[in-house]
């Protein structure tokens, strides 16, 4: 993945900053607790709701497992429709692709499409470094880009920043990026999404390339499918002369039919919506445009092989799991060191990343996101709730469990596991250490030492009672004496 | 029917009262309660923290304890769903079918204690008196992962004397998580904080869950800014009746095991 997050320290660290950060902590909280709501709502006004999810898993456990034979469909009917299919294993060949796609061009610039898959290999990096400048055009990821900030949400990017924060962003940086914002901008929302509005809308014309993702690739008829709520995402794939899609090669349905379960899916999931402004989609190429589709690996054949893990490839980008995660509305997408936060980036970000065909592995040694990585699996407290609405009926805990079991531990946490274990392997052990805690009881202090402190800094601990269950029964014979 | 308890190493060690509190009710009801000594752990711990391998001998242990029982109530959500969901998933990876087969046998007869009495005795009424306000905490996996939906709140509305007030935000997770909570602290806190808050916000005297270990999270920040509400499991306050004393000085800080200690039964309330 991207470069951005290389060198983070682990998971704990950044949320214990993050947890401190109250301005951070209120926009997250309003935030996430609007959405969480209308989500809420429009999926409880389905009655089917569990058949359409079960259906979701379904039709992607299906694509996932004959995912060879898909793909190729899908390359032949792009192509027959006039599209250009490349292959890339890796970020750093998706990211030559597209570089060489855009030189060949002449221009020095592009717009691009909210999309998550460019984000993960760093295109934007890897294209400045070639001399061409990426405009995002989604609005939140304007705010990003203009703050020179790191999205922290797979749906709503800038949903760290409130709108005083954003009208400051405008005010000072639109300048320098083309149009600049007006002198006496307010923060009512209105207000920006126009400055915005006027900003974009220059760019849009003046551009003769365009990058997007894709929510959906249909391959039995070679169709790419995005979903959007500004308008942005049309004028990127309509206006410009080439056209460049970088898709994940999960991201495929057999049929155009199958887009019937996920166009209810999506939208409700994702933005609360019962259906979203914008649906387009496009196959091959169009007169006046050229289409180039770049399909990407960078770890998903990995992942593929763990018949645990591999359940993470249904993910449909939708962020409910997000706006629910009682942990993620604390720590704040950032403290994940991924493009992926919450529950669905702890399974995901560790498990691409560990695939060593991550671009940023050719450059740095392997360990560069290694203690972030080990940390992400544990960055939840498995209470369940991003299974409980995840649409394509993802079980997280379940994978974050699995990847646990796979990450290296702390030696002294090792150990104490290992005596946990051998006290209970035996009763009499268990019983021995309980009269032993018993006796000791009234020295125990307040404030634990070490690793235990983690407890006793925020919380007392019980009292020891002088007498265990099991000995109880055992004086009173159950009760009865 | 025979019954066996399965009180948790978490219950068994820290609180007793609890477990003193099951017998007293279902032997209440009518049933044979026994407690096979050799139980020690269900390995949830384990397993969540990253160690299947120990998870798995203290599962098959565990399995082999409880057979031959015609059910095995659990006063904790969170150990019952460990047993029923994560045991038949350690079993497909563990090597021996003899395994596999002990958890078939076993796993579905393990109960959280509102299923056993709601599904299985088939009362809500269990002749019990506690003349409190209580709040109940559905934790996590009691909600999410037994689907115990409204079984304990139909169990604590029939309690005489108890005025069951509503938790507000009552579905998210305290922030426990088991290792969690020092693993990740900050965040724990946190949450912790949130779910304080709430307790407060309903004005009950008693917060109630089925589970100790995320009581003894809530109670323990409660307890650190000294909130005056105090914890009780679900089972202690279904145990009580008005034959039991009023709370002593030491409720709600744990010292119920003293109290409680040498008369056996009936003490849930004065934890």
């Amino acid at each position: 993945m991207s470069g951005t997050f290389l060198g983070m320290p682990a998971f704990p660290r950044n949320a214990a900053a993050a947890v401190q950060d109250s301005q951070l902590r209120f926009n997250l909280r309003k935030a996430t607790r609007t959405i969480r709501g209308k989500r809420a709502a429009v999926v409880g006004e389905l009655p089917d709701w569990a058949a359409l999810r079960e259906a979701g898993k379904q039709i992607k456990d299906h694509t996932l497992r004959n995912l060879d034979r898909y793909l190729l469909q899908l390359e032949e009917a792009v192509t027959r429709a006039g599209g250009h299919v490349h292959w890339a294993a890796d970020a750093a060949e998706a990211n030559r692709i597209v570089a060489g796609l855009v030189e060949a061009t002449g221009e020095t610039s592009v717009v691009k499409v909210k999309s998550m898959a460019t984000q993960e290999i760093g295109l934007n990096e890897a294209l400045a470094e070639r001399g061409i400048t990426a405009y995002e055009t989604d609005l939140a990821e304007l705010i990003v880009q203009l703050g020179d900030d790191w999205p922290s949400h797979i749906l709503v990017p800038a949903i760290h920043r409130n709108r005083s924060e954003i009208r400051e962003i405008f005010r000072e940086r639109m300048g320098e990026w083309g149009r600049p914002a007006p002198e006496d901008l307010s923060d009512d929302p209105r207000a920006l999404a126009e400055a915005a509005r006027l900003h974009l809308r220059e760019r849009f014309l003046a551009s003769e390339v365009a990058i997007s993702g894709a929510n959906f690739m249909i391959a039995e008829t070679g169709t790419l499918v995005v979903l959007e709520s500004e308008g942005n995402g049309r004028m990127c794939l309509t206006l410009p002369r080439t056209l460049i899609s970088v898709v994940g090669i999960e991201k495929l349905l057999p049929a155009w039919r199958d887009l019937e379960v996920f166009l209810q899916l999506l939208p409700r999931s994702s933005t609360g919506e019962r259906m979203n402004p914008y649906t387009s989609t496009w196959t091959g190429a169009v007169e006046g445009q050229e289409f180039h589709l770049v399909l990407l690996d960078n770890g998903r054949t990995a992942v593929l092989a763990d018949e645990v893990g591999r359940q993470a490839l249904r993910c449909i980008r939708c962020s409910a799991c997000l706006n629910v995660c009682p942990v993620y509305e604390r720590a704040g997408g950032h403290a994940y060191g991924s493009v992926y936060p919450g529950p669905i980036g702890a399974i995901l970000t560790p498990q691409l990343r560990a695939s060593g065909t991550v671009a940023s592995r050719d450059r740095l040694p392997p360990s560069a996101t290694g203690d972030l990585d080990a940390s992400l699996p544990y960055a939840s407290s498995l209470c369940g709730a991003c299974f409980e609405v995840c649409p394509v009926a993802i079980d997280i805990p379940e994978v974050l469990v699995h990847l646990r079991a796979r990450t290296p531990h702390p030696r002294a946490e090792r150990l104490g596991m290992r005596a946990a274990g051998w006290v209970f392997d035996r009763p009499v052990r268990l019983a021995r250490a309980q009269r032993l805690g018993g006796r000791l009881r009234r020295f125990l202090p307040r404030r634990l030492p070490g690793p235990l402190s983690a407890w006793t800094d925020t919380r007392d601990i019980p009292d020891v009672p002088a007498e265990s269950f099991r000995d109880w029964w055992d004086r009173t014979e159950g009760g009865t004496r | 029917m025979r019954v066996a308890l399965f009180i948790t190493c978490v219950n068994d060690t820290l609180f007793p009262g609890t477990g003193r509190a099951v017998v007293t009710l279902l032997r209440r009801l009518g049933c044979e309660v026994g407690f096979p000594r050799a139980q020690t752990c269900c390995g949830q711990m384990h397993l969540t923290t990253g160690y299947p391998r120990e998870a798995a001998r203290l599962a098959r242990r565990l399995t082999d304890v409880f057979a031959g029982y015609d059910a095995v109530v659990t006063p904790s959500g969170s150990c019952a769903a460990m047993v029923r969901e994560q045991y038949p998933r350690l079993a497909r990876t563990a090597p021996g079918p003899s395994f596999a087969e002990a958890v078939a046998e076993t796993a579905p007869k393990v109960h959280d204690l509102s299923e056993f009495l709601v599904d299985v005795l088939g009362v809500t009424d269990v002749g019990a008196s506690f003349p409190h306000r209580v709040v109940y905490h559905p934790t996590c996996h009691s909600l999410r992962g037994l689907h115990l939906g409204d079984r304990p709140a139909r169990l604590l509305r029939s309690v005489r004397g108890l005025e069951l007030v509503p938790l507000p935000g009552a579905e998210e997770c305290c922030g426990f998580g088991g290792t969690f909570a020092v693993k990740n602290p900050a965040v724990s806190a946190a949450m912790c904080a949130d779910k304080v808050h709430n307790v407060m916000a309903a004005g009950a005297e008693v917060l109630c869950a089925a589970d100790n270990s995320c009581l003894m999270h809530i109670g323990g920040a409660l307890r650190r800014q000294r909130a005056g509400v105090r914890i009780m499991h679900l089972a202690e306050i279904l145990a009580a009746t008005g034959d039991d004393p009023p709370p002593g000085p030491g409720a709600g800080t744990g010292k119920g095991a003293e109290a409680g200690k040498g008369e056996g039964v009936g003490k849930g309330a004065v934890r």
